[in-house]
């Protein structure tokens, strides 16, 4: 990995390769006179052919990649005929705000964003908690039915969720937990994934130091929280984005436990306005871009660390 | 167990480290002392144990429980395998099989060639900025499930919607996406391949820069070409991340429910109907909780024979 790691840097100075500085499209610069190099130069212009094919490809790739995001925002700022107009309206319009009122008067979507962000906020507060622990323990501790517990994580990660809604649906009616906040956040805090992610970054942390705090005579929470969890910092800021991504994006489980319009989250939300008989595109454009734009602003300013993390640190650059 | 222990090996791999500590942390100095260790770990597991227990294991007991049970004038009877034996006579739920195996074996593929290629692409020192594009193709992975759907929904419309606009400025036929059988499943495939695909190149990517350049030098000096480097070398180094990949999919797939909920209804005529969705009309529209269990068990074990072949197949002859 080692080896790798510089080959994943981009816009790396004086490599060998980078050196060709022609635009995309451009033909390559005229080989030199002469027939000594007829080979070579045959070679070099393959490479370059091979080159703007990969840029081109990408290119391509990125475009129908970032076509639907463009049109969320510019479909936010048009009304339902606007936004299915022929030839299309390919720049932005001035209904933005008047889809903003009639999506607040539609869903109250002000007490719908409140609800997203307190249901999605307090699941990553708990969720880095249990998961940082548990992950910690399974990592570095032994004890009594290890063995389980890792498996029953394992177990978790490839059991979709979904097959357990009847009974779970069931059980938060005989509590009476149905339409309120701690049915929505509770039952998937102990994110299975982010355990396991815990946990592998735990495991390369020195025993040795854990040790030495013992033989200090700090105390197991203390050299947990002081030594330990500092240590993985860019593991737990990964384990922060996915959690909040995980819960700001849930669909199913919100859908079932929240019953009235004042509880829903953005996703439900929106997924209601879709099933009326006049369906009102622009307001649910909006809607949205509220949906996507914040949690794609937090993730292009963490992505390094997010796509570093996720991955235990074996992705550079 | 041999799922869960080969699962831990690959994912251990995927991240790059040894993933294997059977024996914990270094063995404790004495007796008193491992007792208190003991009880510091199960300290520091007990809320996730705890959940685990009442959101999971519960809950999982109980759809097997209510898989043997149909509901009568209000009263959940006993009924033995019935709810099964209804699996197989079914036609809605062969189609919900269906159009989920149809993702299965005809999307994740495609999807999983095109990640590798964009990986392999976006791994070649010839290209620029490839960290921009790395995050330009990872940002639909964070996007809210039912929003892309509703983005989707609106670029698919027949009669205005972009993606016909477009066909029809090529001169190609503007097909009613989502209101015909093959076009709404080719439909769907496509929006979910937009999705995912990018999160896929990252994990291959991964896999790709772990791989050392060493093998490539030595490839060259014995006269290995490129397409004889890639399937000698890339392909066998990979097959760990690649089974990743796959398994992640697998799950993923036999989870779908946002995208046909939002993108279809699951129509025309259940043509995009899947195993959850299905599910989730048994369990919380008609209210047959028999029944939508015995789907959900289903489900549990088509993803582990699934993950069960795969780990058989691609997972066979370890490199490593």
């Amino acid at each position: 990995m080692s080896v790798s790691s510089d080959r994943a840097e981009p816009d790396q100075p004086g490599r060998a390769e980078t050196s060709v500085e022609t635009p995309e499209g451009a033909p390559p610069p005229a080989p030199p006179p002469g027939d000594a190099g007829a080979a070579g130069r045959r070679a070099i212009l393959k490479r370059r052919v091979g080159q703007i094919a990969m840029h081109v490809l990408l290119v391509i790739g990125a475009l129908v990649t970032l076509v639907p995001f463009l049109w969320i925002v510019i479909a936010s700022t048009h009304p339902t005929s606007g936004i299915f107009s022929r030839p299309p309206n390919l720049l932005p319009g001035d209904f933005l705000v008047q889809n903003l009122v009639n999506l607040q008067a539609m869903t109250g979507f002000a007490r719908v964003v409140f609800n997203s962000v307190l249901i999605a906020g307090t699941f990553t507060i708990i969720g880095v908690v249990v998961c940082s622990m548990a992950g910690y323990g399974l990592a570095k501790h032994r004890f009594r039915g290890r063995g389980v517990m890792l498996g029953t994580v394992l177990l978790t990660i490839m059991v979709p969720y979904h097959v357990l809604t009847v009974p779970l649906f069931q059980l938060m009616s005989e509590i009476g937990w149905i339409n309120t906040y701690q049915a929505a956040i509770l039952p998937f805090v102990a994110n299975a994934f982010g355990i396991f992610l815990m946990r592998q970054s735990f495991l390369s942390f020195p025993d040795e130091l854990i040790e030495a705090a013992r033989v200090d005579g700090a105390g197991e929470l203390r050299i947990f929280y002081r030594i330990v969890l500092p240590a993985v910092r860019p593991s737990l800021a990964a384990l922060v984005i996915w959690l909040f991504i995980f819960q700001w994006n849930n669909f199913l489980w919100p859908l079932l436990v929240l019953t009235t319009r004042e509880m829903y989250t953005i996703p439900v939300a929106l997924s209601s306005l879709i099933g009326l008989s006049r369906i009102d595109y622009g307001a649910i454009m909006t809607g949205t871009a509220i949906a996507v734009i914040p949690v794609m602003i937090v993730f292009l300013f963490f992505q390094r660390q997010f796509i570093s993390g996720l991955l235990g640190g074996s992705v550079r650059g | 167990m041999t799922l869960a222990s080969s699962a831990r090996a690959v994912a251990g791999r995927v991240v790059g480290r040894s993933g294997e500590d059977p024996k914990g942390s270094s063995p404790p100095a004495g007796r008193p002392r491992r007792r208190l260790r003991g009880r510091a770990g199960w300290f520091f597991v007990a809320p996730a144990a705890i959940l685990f227990l009442t959101f999971f294991l519960y809950p999982i007991v109980a759809t097997f429980v209510m898989s043997l049970q149909t509901r009568e004038m209000g009263q959940m009877v006993f009924v033995g395998l019935d709810n099964y034996e209804r699996l197989l006579t079914d036609p809605v739920f062969h189609t919900a099989l269906f159009n989920t195996l149809l993702v299965l074996f005809v999307q994740v593929p495609i999807m999983l060639v095109l990640a590798l290629l964009l990986a392999v692409l976006l791994n070649s020192a010839l290209v620029k900025a490839r960290g921009g594009f790395r995050v330009i193709y990872f940002l639909p992975a964070v996007t809210s499930l039912v929003a892309y759907a509703i983005v989707f929904r609106i670029l698919l419309h027949t009669d205005a919607g972009l993606i016909n606009q477009f066909l029809g400025t090529l001169g190609l036929a503007e097909p009613d996406w989502l209101n015909r059988t093959w076009s709404s499943r080719v439909a769907l495939m496509a929006s979910i391949t937009w999705r995912w695909t990018g999160f896929n190149m990252v994990i291959m990517l991964a896999g790709l820069q772990a791989i050392s350049n060493d093998l490539y030098e030595a490839a060259k000096v014995d006269g290995a070409g490129p397409v004889d480097r890639f399937l000698r070398i890339t392909i066998p180094m990979m097959r760990p991340i690649l089974l990743f990949a796959a398994v992640l999919s697998t799950i993923g797939t036999l989870q779908l429910f946002d995208e046909p909920f939002i993108l279809t209804g699951g129509g025309p005529s259940n043509a995009t109907l899947t195993l959850v969705y299905y599910l989730y009309q048994q369990g919380f529209q008609s209210l047959n909780f028999g029944y939508a269990s015995a789907i959900a068990w289903f489900i549990v074990l088509l993803v582990a024979v699934l993950a069960f072949i795969q780990f058989k197949t691609i997972g066979r002859e370890d490199p490593t």
